[in-house]
């Protein structure tokens, strides 16, 4: 029996609408009792004095990157830096070369991921056989191996008519799926996002507008077939208003905002003299969209908090801007990004930002977790909320370092991370 | 408004005119005249920059811009060597970084760049320790032609300050543009911009212009009238209908330049689109002033280089 008992926590668990100083007693990988001063003396204990005890967080937009581009980052790699960010779990997308498109590919994910046995892997599906937009790939056998939902992400499910299928098809397992927003017409090759700032760089630019009508389009559809879709990382003003209302219509349209859509404007492209690092797709919005994603947040219309974690390995960063790819790491900078600025600084409570990487994320992908109910698997976030540092990107457990929060001091840290009862991430004490 | 030149120049490199103040830019234009000098001499040579490399990579095709650099060098006594893309080892799959890295460790002074890509002089004046001198990147910045520019009409006019400027054409691909409002906004000049409403970026005016979309409107009453090159190269089709359209709606003809003041200067950065957006008969006419931009080309690359060099005081003097 393995039990394990976390003393003078306070535990904030959204799901019981709980709030108070607790222990937490462990056994077998699942939440067994919380209670005032419990003891076991066969348990081994961890002090949380000082720490906050969530559910497990859950991040629910990741590029893990194998199979196919191991050299930017593995599955290894990925639910280390995971764990390391105070993540229990992760969905990782299925751009990987091969894609996963199918039952065998999803498998490999999922025993590549049981191997590295730190963080729950839990894979998300291509929509079109190997993302080309043309032909749906095989929900069914995904699913049954594993898959949690369908997204072609890293693209838009561009032809329309695939798009109503698939909100159709997917219904028969009760998935969403995920699109990634952009009408690739209105892009036209830009590499970050149309505005002033974008005009004095002279960089080809993105209108909010290319988000905005796939954004449209993609709530019609839902409204047409009654499908689940959720769109990721949302980055427009507009966007958030159609979704507003089309959630105000009872329609299943649910949505995630990404750490740096929240924190960084495309002023940082200029203020970082080019740095590809601000290069990510969607591209960091003007400062009056990064405002109405914080509200947004602040008005419970996000569901949850995604990191769009997509590494990209130094050498392909160190190029022209319009050449570098698109993405930024996040797994590692997630939590005290969005705590300092949504928390410290817009004053959004605890309990629903710990809500929104949690519980949330959880109901949102049926997932298990996101609870600290006695009987639930006992994947806990232990943070350090009072600790300030600065972001070391040479310090990340992710291959790669592509983020532009090198050098940020933030505050609002995770202390340790606990999967299924076991502690396989805990701060250093110094 | 006016301003004291500053003693020298911050930066060790010039990516830009945004980075640069007034004072900087005076300094520069002020410099500038006195290496005109040096061109009107029997020998037009000083040995300013004798002993210093000055390394011109081209990534993008030029004659004028890289002629101008490579006459200025040769005037200061710089050694000087030119690369295009086409003879690089860019072509052998390269990269920019180590490209420049290794020109670097040949220990050159000077790297002149001009690149497609936006943003490329700054991310290798990051890294190198060389001066970097920004010849164009992409449709960002090219500070030395507005710098050029600004002296043509100084020497014209004796001052930026007050002039009103209509600047038209492509707006939405030209860094020529960018560089020309910010520093003529800058130094204390009205700036109009026109072109056609689907070549014209968004927050535009915020760089410091009025923005129209009629030549007419544009031009009327202006000291100066600086045409802009179509960049058909940098475009399909959807932009505007076609070259023929465009010269009926935006090209500077004898009609449209009667609309400007009597003695207007008429400028273009080159290379003309004889009949696209300029008139051949205005090109040529007694208000143009395009060929003394390209000898005011050679004096402010002279400067430039000679500032960046950390030279002070009389250039000319040895």
């Amino acid at each position: 029996m393995n039990r394990l008992l976390i003393k003078h926590a306070r535990v904030v668990d959204p799901s019981q609408r709980l709030d108070e100083g607790l222990d937490i007693l462990i056994v077998d990988g699942k939440v067994a009792r919380l209670g005032e001063r419990l003891e076991d003396k066969d348990a081994s204990v961890l002090d949380a004095a000082g720490l906050v005890a969530a559910p497990g967080f859950i991040d629910i937009h990741a590029h893990l990157r194998e199979p196919g581009f191991e050299y930017k980052e593995t599955i290894a790699s990925g639910v280390a830096a995971a764990v390391a960010g105070g993540f229990t779990a992760v969905c990782c997308m299925a751009n990987t070369q091969p894609v996963n498109d199918c039952a065998a590919v999803t498998e490999l994910i999922r025993s590549r991921a049981a191997a590295a046995d730190l963080a729950h892997v839990y894979p998300i599906g291509a929509v079109s056989k190997g993302l080309a937009g043309e032909e749906l790939a095989e929900f069914g056998e995904m699913v049954q191996t594993g898959a949690v939902a369908f997204s072609d992400d890293g693209k838009p499910v561009h032809n329309s008519y695939l798009m109503r299928r698939a909100l159709e098809y997917a219904q028969l397992f009760d998935v969403p799926v995920i699109d990634h927003c952009e009408d690739l017409d209105l892009v036209a090759k830009g590499v970050m996002h149309e505005g002033a700032v974008s005009t004095r760089l002279g960089l080809r630019a993105i209108p909010s507008a290319a988000e905005d009508a796939m954004v449209a389009r993609d709530i019609v559809l839902a409204e047409l077939t009654g499908g689940h879709v959720h769109i990721a990382h949302l980055s427009t003003k507009g966007a958030m208003e159609m979704v507003r209302t089309a959630k105000a219509r009872g329609l299943l349209v649910s949505c995630e905002v990404t750490p740096h859509h929240l924190a960084l404007s495309d002023q940082a492209v200029a203020d970082s003299d080019f740095d590809t690092n601000t290069k990510v797709n969607p591209p960091l919005r003007s400062a009056d969209h990064a405002e109405a994603l914080i509200h947004g947040v602040m008005d419970g219309l996000v569901d949850c908090l995604a990191t769009d974690h997509a590494p990209h390995h130094a050498d392909e960063k160190a190029q022209e801007y319009d050449v570098a790819p698109f993405g930024m790491v996040g797994l590692e900078t997630a939590l005290p990004v969005t705590y300092d600025l949504l928390v410290l600084k817009r004053k959004l409570p605890l309990r629903l930002w710990i809500q929104l990487w949690s519980t949330n994320p959880a109901r949102l992908l049926k997932l298990p977790g996101g609870t600290l109910k006695p009987g639930s698997p006992a994947d806990i976030t232990l943070l350090h909320l009072d600790r300030t540092a600065v972001v070391i990107p040479e310090k990340f457990r992710s291959l790669s370092r592509n983020t532009p929060f090198g050098g940020r001091r933030l505050r609002g840290w995770p202390a340790a991370t606990i999967v299924g009862g076991r502690v396989v991430w805990q701060r250093e004490r110094r | 408004m006016s301003f004291q030149p500053a003693q020298r120049l911050r930066s060790k490199d010039l990516v830009g005119i945004d980075p640069l103040t007034p004072e900087e830019i005076q300094l520069i234009l002020d410099t500038a005249d006195q290496m005109r000098s040096i061109a009107e001499r029997p020998i037009k040579k000083v040995p300013a920059l004798r002993g210093m490399t000055v390394v011109n990579l081209f990534f993008e095709a030029s004659t004028r811009t890289r002629f101008s650099f490579e006459v200025a060098e040769k005037r200061l006594s710089a050694d000087s060597l030119s690369f295009a893309s086409s003879t690089s080892a860019v072509t052998k799959g390269e990269t920019l970084i180590d490209t420049a890295l290794n020109l670097e460790a040949m220990q050159p002074d000077f790297i002149v760049i001009r690149h497609q890509s936006p943003g490329v002089p700054h991310q290798l004046a990051k890294i190198l320790r060389s001066a970097v001198i920004n010849a164009g990147d992409g449709a960002h910045e090219h500070p030395t032609q507005a710098l050029l520019d600004a002296l043509t009409i100084r020497c014209r006019r004796g001052t930026l300050e007050g002039q009103v400027v209509a600047i038209i054409g492509d707006l939405q691909h030209s860094r020529v543009l960018r560089s020309n409002v910010l520093l003529l906004a800058r130094m204390g000049a009205t700036v109009r911009v026109a072109g056609p409403p689907s070549l014209i970026p968004i927050g535009l005016e915020k760089l410091g212009c009025e923005v129209h979309h009629r030549i007419e409107d544009c031009i009327a009453g202006v000291d100066v009238v600086m045409m802009l090159r179509i960049q058909l190269e940098r475009q399909g089709r959807m932009n505007f209908p076609s070259p023929r359209e465009f010269y009926d709606f935006y090209a500077l003809t004898p009609e449209r330049l009667k609309l400007a003041k009597k003695d207007a200067l008429v400028m273009h950065p080159g290379p003309m689109n004889r009949g696209v957006e300029i008139d051949s008969r205005v090109a040529d006419g007694p208000q143009s002033v395009i060929l003394e931009q390209v000898t005011n080309g050679v004096a402010v690359r002279m400067a430039v280089l000679y500032l960046l060099a950390g030279g002070s005081g009389e250039p000319t003097a040895h």
